[in-house]
């Protein structure tokens, strides 16, 4: 069969030239003004803005420019102190005794704040943190007005949280979150634990403080009674004096696992409750039968959401053999669309690593595996010359023990691997210290079950991939840490249970 | 005679008149509809807004299809492809008009020495029920009136019923009856039922020789979609990629907006590339889509907000 | 005196559904109050809980693998067979100084805690996992799925101690390696052969009688070991036992053995599988 030369009018060169002009897309930059960086942030403790005691400050700067934001407090062991009494006192004071009702409005002011400053906070977390705006314009931010809205419910009906269990709050929770999500995080953290009628004192990742810190000031403008929330800000070792302080009933951390098992030794024998959100290594399994136009979209944003920068992040590509080369040579062709640059700009796919240490370490795996042989593959366009870029990478032909094969790279950064049959496919996923998440992409129903059954993983996407949602409890399995955030089960873990009667 | 097998990997259709074996990939229409929303929504500024804007009104298939038409509106039309804003000579005309058979010759005199081609729908549209020879003599007899592209409609009925074979010949046969006019296929994409159906009409029209798809009659409340036209552009890929045959697509139905239009152009260009977005290739069925577009220039040029009401009225 | 001579019994380990004696070929005598010997029960080494462990694990799989209904069924029958053998381990603890009373109680409570787990196996997806509301075009669905390898170490001085670890472990379906020790040593080799003969499969249940201040640190150490349930530790001990489980981050639990949803919950973990219902 042959096609006729067909032309229409204007079929000449002229429009080749909008067509090209056109999908450059100019940049479609967010304004900044929405959004004031103040130069001083202090601690906030008890309902007041604070200095660390020791006066000690730290640099947040911002990833996309290397230029310096603002300094922050930086909390000591005497701040923390400070942090987990007043916590307790608001819990001793009256929040433990509220009625559920009185917690359920509050959350659901916050949760309504937020929704109102929405675009404040997409604005300032990308500029903090790095991530592309339309992630934390159209994900990041209303996810976390959800977990709020979505909680503030359950603080009037705790008595079903757990079928026949009595509900009571903890205590004073310290809450450890990390860089990756650093609104959403603490939006996860801060909202289970008010709806149970605990009260908080949340310690925000060192390189992303400040929409924490917003947030806090977002639930002092909901009247939230002092000290219910507190935010103390620093390095690691500020998380580590919140976690190991006496003063706590629970912690709940979001993290590395290295980080994650510290805590855990820090703990021994203390009868702290704990939950643990760690690392992963999840494994994205693509059948021959899947649609594999999907299925691209899906690793896509398996791997390349906030620049990989995430713990559920499908990392591994388990393809089977007789379509590998197919789904592939789509992949690549991919990657080529995809835009690395500016967070700000509307049409940005992948944004900027959080830190230089974090981009030296994604480097460090990329090199390692080229010089281990593997197929190394990046769009060819360019990226960004100044601040801290990586472009989007597809490493292949893997054996299954090389580093980037089983270490968390957290960065943008796919390795592929093949096999054969479903058992083969389940190994491969379960070979691994971790359990987070996993991905099985196929149009048989029963292998998704089938499958879903046999991997060792906390959350499956099956058909889809980096879903969240309130109602679903999240969380890992195996080395990626316990407990869940979200759903039922997620309030059990910020609740003293006890039977009916008993 | 075409029919649908299955291996390992899905579906596959033998017997076409390509001779080998294509494969119909499967589609998921969650994140089929994810992508499309997200492509639909880059935000489209400046030069690029201006340059896609251009481009979107040289490819439009600039259409009337009532029972009220007239030889009159058909010379209004043409006036308006030719000339889409009279107080800017600078802009280029549109594509094509498109009109119904009786107004073939019509048109053609309109337009004539323009370079804007005439499309005629043909084949009993929009429902196609009527004995396949009387489709194919409509087809031939607009030809013969001038006409520079046929559009049909695909069998539904038959394709819904399965009979694949029947939509593959019924389609190849339209390809012959049009001789040296192209062919493009409507596959009225809001009757099919499943964006999994879209995808394997798309295939078989394809498969039959069609020079374009065509998603929608723009007679039903459903035209195009943006995940129906990502599905459509996903499978034109695909075909290419199995074939080397380059086929066009053909969005009509409902698009009425420059931001509508500037989705479906980043669809394209992000699915079969930029280059894919010339009149040969890419075309949008539409009327008052370009008078937004006239009035989406005016402000550009201006930095005021216009009016329509001064528009030539077709 | 024509009396027949009584044949008496070997305590040995239970692991992997076999009777092995210690690897290591120590033994502890067990005696009655007055200093009479009743048996050298065996003494597990380490050895003996890396074979328990690969046993466990290595039945895990096909376990899990059973429906909770027919886990149920089989915890039920371990019921049947402890009512069959009730007088003997009451005999056994009545033996070792436990008064008569006290002893059938102990039976009788290990017996229903058995009765209770059974019935659980098919009501704790239901209790535990449930479909989820979430704000798209999903299914979202949380099932429950056991940790894998549990270590127990049993508290208490009977049956009952033991039972109420194992069952609840195993119907959530977790394969355990179970410890007790002391005077609960005879009743536990003797739970090994009311298991044996319960259609349990071999390697699903393994009983270890040993020294828990000994033998504890190697499981918590252990890299294969997803869960320690310190019910019954020395006291003093939990610090060092859990700083040693973080190493793998295996989940420490002290259940106690209530018989209640809690119990059940810390027997497995919740993983929630999405998918679009989108055509």
């Amino acid at each position: 069969m042959t096609t006729t030369p067909h032309r229409a009018a204007g079929a000449d060169s002229g429009t080749a030239g909008l067509a090209r002009a056109f999908a450059e897309y100019v940049p479609s930059i967010e304004a900044r003004d929405v959004v004031t960086v103040r130069p001083r942030y202090g601690l906030v403790i008890d309902g007041a803005e604070r200095e660390a005691r020791e006066g000690r400050v730290f640099a947040t700067t911002e990833p996309a420019t290397g230029a310096h934001l603002a300094d922050v407090a930086e909390a000591g062991d005497g701040d923390v102190d400070d942090a987990v009494a007043a916590a307790r006192r608001a819990y001793e004071g009256g929040w433990r005794d509220l009625p559920g009702r009185a917690r359920a409005k509050y959350l659901f002011r916050i949760a309504r704040l937020l929704q109102d400053r929405s675009r404040e906070f997409a604005v300032l977390e990308s500029i903090d943190g790095g991530k592309p705006i339309r992630e934390s314009r159209d994900i990041d931010v209303p996810l976390a007005a959800a977990h709020l809205f979505h909680h503030a419910g359950w603080a009037d009906k705790l008595e079903y949280a757990v079928p026949g269990m009595s509900a009571r709050p903890l205590g004073v929770v310290g809450q450890i979150i990390p860089w990756n999500f650093p609104l959403l995080m603490a939006a996860w953290k801060i909202a289970p634990a008010l709806a149970c009628g605990n009260t908080v004192v949340l310690k925000p990742a060192e390189t992303t403080p400040l929409t924490a810190l917003l947030l806090a000031e977002l639930i002092a403008e909901a009247d939230l009674p002092p000290g219910v929330v507190n935010v103390v800000t620093g390095p690691g070792t500020t998380g580590a004096a919140l976690a190991a302080h006496p003063g706590v009933d629970k912690v709940a951390f979001t993290g590395s696992t290295g980080v994650g098992k510290a805590i855990l030794r820090a703990l021994a024998g203390t009868g702290t409750r704990l939950t643990l959100e760690l690392g992963g290594k999840g494994a994205n399994i693509v059948f021959d039968d899947a649609a594999l136009d999907q299925v691209v979209e899906g690793i896509v944003d398996g791997i390349f959401f906030n620049q990989g920068h995430v713990c559920c992040a499908g990392s591994r590509l388990l393809v089977q053999e007789g379509v590998a080369g197919e789904l592939l040579d789509r992949l690549r062709r991919r990657i080529e669309l995809l835009r690395v640059g500016d967070p700000l700009d509307k049409n940005t796919d992948v944004g900027a690593i959080n830190s230089s240490a974090q981009l030296e370490r994604i480097r460090g795996f990329v090199e390692g595996a080229a010089a281990e042989g593997c197929r190394i593959d990046q769009p060819a366009r360019a990226i960004p010359s100044e601040g801290l870029f990586f472009p989007p990478t597809i490493v292949s032909g893997l054996g299954g023990s090389e580093a980037i094969a089983r270490e968390e790279v957290f960065g943008p950064v796919l390795a592929v691997q093949t096999f054969r049959t479903e058992a083969e496919a389940v190994a491969k996923a379960n070979a691994t210290a971790y359990g987070l998440s996993a991905g099985i992409w196929t149009e048989k129903g029963s292998r998704i079950l089938w499958t879903s059954q046999r991997l060792r993983a906390g959350v499956v996407w099956a058909n889809c991939f980096n879903q969240f949602d309130p109602a679903s409890p999240f969380g890992g399995v195996r080395e990626s840490g316990f407990g869940r955030e979200g759903g039922r089960q997620g309030l059990a873990e910020y609740l003293s249970l006890a039977p009916v009667g008993a | 005679m075409l029919s649908l097998g299955r291996d390992t990997r899905g579906s596959v259709l033998t017997g076409s008149l390509l001779g080998a074996p294509v494969r119909v990939a499967a589609v998921d229409g969650y994140a089929l509809e994810q992508r499309a929303a997200r492509l639909a929504a880059r935000s489209v500024k400046r030069e690029s807004k201006e340059a896609g804007l251009e481009l979107a009104a040289h490819c439009i298939d600039l259409t009337t299809l009532e029972g009220a038409d007239t030889p009159g509106k058909v010379r209004a039309l043409c006036s308006r492809a030719l000339h889409p804003d009279p107080d800017d000579p600078a802009m280029a005309p549109v594509a094509a008009v498109c009109v119904y058979p009786a107004l073939v010759a019509e048109a053609r005199a309109a337009v004539e020495g323009s370079g804007v081609k005439v499309a005629s729908v043909a084949g009993a549209f929009p429902s196609g029920q009527s004995h396949l020879a009387d489709r194919l003599d409509e087809i031939r007899r607009a030809v013969e009136d001038g006409a520079d592209e046929i559009d049909i409609v695909l069998n539904r009925g038959a394709l819904l019923a399965g009979r694949l074979d029947v939509v593959h010949d019924e389609v190849a046969a339209s390809k012959e009856a049009c001789g040296r006019a192209h062919l493009k296929t409507i596959l009225e994409t809001g009757e099919l039922g499943s964006y999994e159906m879209v995808r394997l009409a798309s295939m078989v029209a394809m498969a039959a020789g069609s020079d374009v798809i065509k998603t929608s009659t723009g007679k039903l409340p459903v035209g195009a979609t943006a995940p129906v036209a990502l599905c459509m552009a996903e499978a034109i890929r695909e075909f290419s990629d199995q074939t080397g045959v380059e086929v066009g697509l053909k969005l009509a139905g409902g698009i009425r907006t420059s931001k509508q239009a500037l989705g479906y152009l980043a669809i394209v260009a992000e699915t079969l590339g930029p280059d894919w977005l010339t009149p040969d290739r890419f075309r949008i069925g539409a009327s008052t889509l370009l008078n937004d577009i006239v009035l989406q220039r005016r402000f550009r040029r201006t930095g005021r907000y216009g009016r329509t009401h001064d528009l030539p009225v077709d | 005196m024509t009396g027949r001579l009584e044949v008496r019994k070997t305590y040995k380990l239970f692991i992997g559904g076999a009777f092995p004696r210690s690897e290591s070929g120590r033994t502890t005598p067990v005696t009655t109050p007055d200093g009479r010997l009743l048996a050298h029960v065996a003494q597990a080494s380490r050895k003996d809980v890396r074979d328990a462990v690969r046993a466990a694990r290595g039945a895990q799989g096909a376990w899990d693998g059973r429906t909770p209904y027919n886990r149920g069924q089989i915890i039920y029958r371990v019921a049947e067979v402890l009512e069959g053998r009730s007088a003997q381990l009451a005999g056994e603890l009545e033996a070792v100084g436990v008064a008569s009373a006290d002893a059938r109680a102990d039976v009788e409570r290990a017996i229903d805690a058995a009765v209770y787990w059974a019935g659980f196996a098919d009501k704790l997806d239901a209790l535990a996992g449930g479909v989820n509301p979430v704000a798209g075009p999903f299914l979202n669905l949380s099932t429950t799925v056991p940790l894998g390898v549990c270590a127990l170490a049993c508290p208490g001085t009977g049956v009952h101690g033991v039972v109420s670890l194992v069952c609840p472990a195993i119907m959530a379906g977790n394969t355990v390696v179970a410890l007790a020790g002391g005077p609960a040593a005879l009743v536990t080799s003797t739970l090994g052969e009311v298991i044996a003969t319960s259609d349990v499969p071999g390697g699903v249940v393994n009983l270890l009688t040993g020294d828990h201040a000994q033998l504890l640190p190697w499981l918590a150490d252990h890299d294969d070991v997803d869960l320690i349930d310190l019910s019954g530790a020395p006291d003093g001990s939990a610090a060092d036992l859990e700083a040693r489980a973080a190493d793998n981050l295996k989940r420490t639990v002290r259940t106690g053995g209530a018989e209640d949803l809690l119990t059940a919950m810390a027997f497995c973990e919740i993983r929630t599988v999405w998918h679009p219902a989108r055509i």
